[in-house]
């Protein structure tokens, strides 16, 4: 894959109000590569992701999407980078009041000029591809949990988005399908030739399929290593990132 | 399929001009680096003895313009389709869906449908599809012939008045145990729901109050003044608010504000497992929500009539002093001997019973609804249709008990 950044964030400090998140966040994210976001517990690992799919302003700080300087783009602008997006929240976050299928069918009715034909068409290949085909016409109260997530992640890829982010996707999966999910992830990069942010605690997930990434520190409110997941659970020498990518309990009692 | 020699199917080309900027931010990137064309995607199959080959060409991307539908014939069974795919520019997920379709249209057929030909990437997507076809929806449920309907119905509502029934019955209990602190209400729960009951409803409650007194007195004095009756006017507006309207309006405002609130909230826990984790700790969900909602509003409901009596006179009071040739101190020694103290117990009585049925109706349909967004709201709707309509019907029954025992 090609050395160009699909993503760039420059000294971005994140805070609600006067409290400070993180600050002098500066990463880039290689087009197909699969992106990790690490960190304990409350380090702010969702917030640097809704601060990358527009949901929270930083408080300064650069983001650029491709050359474009997210921020400083129009609301209209912002808009449409975020068609390049597709995101998969943590409990799944479909709506509720409507069946699996139109809640994946909802962008494409919105967002391109295809029939109802074609629509579902593309709905059904979506809900294939993450094996729910026969859930379309079921509402997300009716189907479980890990059901909910891959029906979020079939309208997460409804747009075919060449950004896709993903805020912890195998939490609270059963081992097995955790680990088809991650296939998935990869069939999708290699198959789409998408880019892929992801959020995770999981590590055997992290390690089988990121190949880079970034690591937050809850403590000093910054990231403190950069790099694959294997890389530093190999090579790290911080005490804390090798605590946390190895599994120990950390000697300060602040692992997550 | 005994078509020899050379077959070709034109495509349908209904290729509409791509939007430039549309397609540079939806485009993924094109996976084997060949450039973006407006060529119009298309395929046909070329047929030579038992071996045919998918030809396909041009931009599949599903989202500029509709793609090509795979059509396939008559072919023999035990032949094989391959697939060419080198004048192919750029794909997206809509040209793995017509590859699916002819992968089950081949199955289906009975034909060797070649992958190898095509791109890793798309074999692997193509793996992960399975061979069935998407479920049908599902039939709309039949309606029911009208009697059906109406007795279902009637059923229906009988079981939730004994539901009803139940709920109160169980927060009665509650409310008994609370005297001795065994049962699970919080003070600080109660408080809140107090307070938001009470006090933050004085200022709509005074304000309607006010207009409802005025609205009657206005009406009252251009009648009574024909009869040079005027100084009636507070006679009539002080029956009028303290025997039903302060205590009717006063409770239709609660339903909408607080009964709505109610249910919202309620439903909303439903929604969020939060009722569930307190069934699961045996936290009983009468004591807990229900109680602290039916007391509130059983306290201060009453209150608000009093104050709602009194705003509602003091529209009057104003109206008929602008209005009329009547002294302050006459229009109070005529509100005065109007009427006795019997019909403030009574509108008493009525605004505590108007403040029990809406706290536990509210909860009950809060605790009945479904779990999506949209449930919410429809029993946030429901709170309040059936909190102002059970009102209006509760305040007419009173009226014929107050006339049957002569109040």
């Amino acid at each position: 894959m090609a050395e160009d950044p699909v993503m760039t964030m420059q000294d971005v400090t994140l805070a609600f109000g006067p409290k400070v998140i993180q600050s002098n966040i500066s990463l880039s994210v290689k087009r197909g590569s699969i992106f990790a976001v690490m960190g304990g517990s409350g380090c702010g690992k969702s917030t640097l992701l809704k601060s990358m799919i527009g949901l929270l302003r930083p408080s300064s700080g650069q983001f650029h999407v491709g050359t474009q300087d997210y921020w400083a783009a129009s609301e209209a602008q912002r808009t449409e980078i975020n068609h390049r997006f597709g995101v998969l929240f943590q409990s799944g976050a479909l709506w509720s009041s409507m069946t699996v299928g139109d809640n994946v069918a909802l962008p494409l009715q919105m967002f391109t000029s295809l029939d109802p034909r074609a629509i579902r068409r593309l709905v059904e290949l979506k809900l294939a591809l993450v094996g729910l085909l026969d859930a379309i016409d079921l509402t997300p109260a009716e189907i479980s949990g890990g059901m909910r997530k891959r029906a979020g992640l079939a309208r997460a890829l409804a747009l075919d988005p060449d950004i896709l982010f993903f805020d912890e996707p195998s939490a609270g999966l059963d081992p097995i399908t955790s680990a088809r999910l991650d296939d998935l992830i990869l069939n999708l990069r290699d198959g789409l030739g998408a880019t892929i942010v992801i959020v995770s605690h999981e590590l055997p997930s992290l390690f089988s399929i990121a190949d880079d990434g970034i690591f937050l520190d809850a403590i000093s409110k910054r990231p403190i290593a950069f790099g694959s997941p294997r890389d530093l659970r190999d090579h790290s020498t911080d005490p804390q990132v090798h605590a946390f990518m190895n599994r120990q309990r950390n000697e300060e009692g602040n692992a997550s | 399929m005994p078509e020899a020699g050379l077959v070709i199917r034109m495509p349908r080309h209904d290729g509409i001009i791509h939007k430039d900027i549309f397609m540079a931010l939806t485009k993924p990137p094109v996976p084997h680096g060949a450039a973006i064309s407006d060529e119009s995607p298309g395929w046909h199959i070329v047929t030579q003895e038992n071996i045919s080959c998918l030809v396909l060409y041009g931009s599949w991307v599903s989202h500029n313009s509709a793609l090509p539908e795979f059509s396939g014939r008559e072919a023999d069974p035990g032949s094989t389709l391959k697939c060419d795919i080198t004048k192919l520019s750029s794909w997206d997920t809509g040209f793995i869906a017509f590859l699916w379709d002819v992968r089950r249209f081949c199955d289906k057929a009975d034909i060797v449908f070649d992958t190898g030909a095509l791109s890793h990437p798309m074999q692997q997507l193509l793996d992960l599809l399975p061979d069935q076809e998407a479920p049908i929806a599902p039939a709309r449920t039949a309606r029911l012939p009208f009697l059906d309907a109406v007795g279902v119905r009637s059923i229906a509502i009988l079981a939730e008045v004994g539901t009803v029934a139940t709920l109160a019955g169980r927060t009665a209990i509650a409310a008994y145990r609370s005297l001795f602190g065994k049962a699970s209400l919080r003070r600080n729960d109660l408080l809140s729901d107090l307070f938001n009951a009470g006090p933050s409803a004085l200022l709509i409650v005074g304000v309607v109050n006010f207009l409802v007194g005025a609205i009657l007195a206005f009406v009252g004095a251009v009648q009574l003044q024909k009869f040079s009756a005027g100084i009636y006017v507070a006679s009539l507006v002080g029956i009028a608010t303290v025997r039903e309207l302060a205590a009717v309006m006063t409770a239709i405002i609660m339903a909408g504000r607080t009964g709505g609130a109610y249910a919202a909230r309620i439903s909303t826990m439903q929604g969020n497992e939060e009722i569930d984790a307190l069934k699961v700790f045996g936290i009983s969900v009468s004591s807990y929500l229900i109680l602290p909602a039916v007391l509130s509003l059983v306290f201060t409901m009453p209150f608000l009539y009093l104050y709602g009596c009194l705003i509602g006179m003091l529209g009057g009071y104003f109206v008929a002093i602008s209005m009329l040739d009547i002294t302050s101190l006459g229009y109070f020694h005529q509100t005065i001997i109007a009427f006795g103290v019997g019909q403030f117990i009574f509108g008493f009585l009525k605004s505590i019973v108007f403040g029990a049925f809406i706290g536990l109706t509210s909860c009950r349909i809060g605790l009945k609804a479904g779990r999506s967004a949209a449930d919410v709201g429809i029993a946030a709707t429901h709170a309040v249709v059936i909190g102002i309509v059970g009102i209006i019907a509760l305040d007419a029954l009173f009226a014929v008990i107050a006339n049957s025992v002569g109040i």
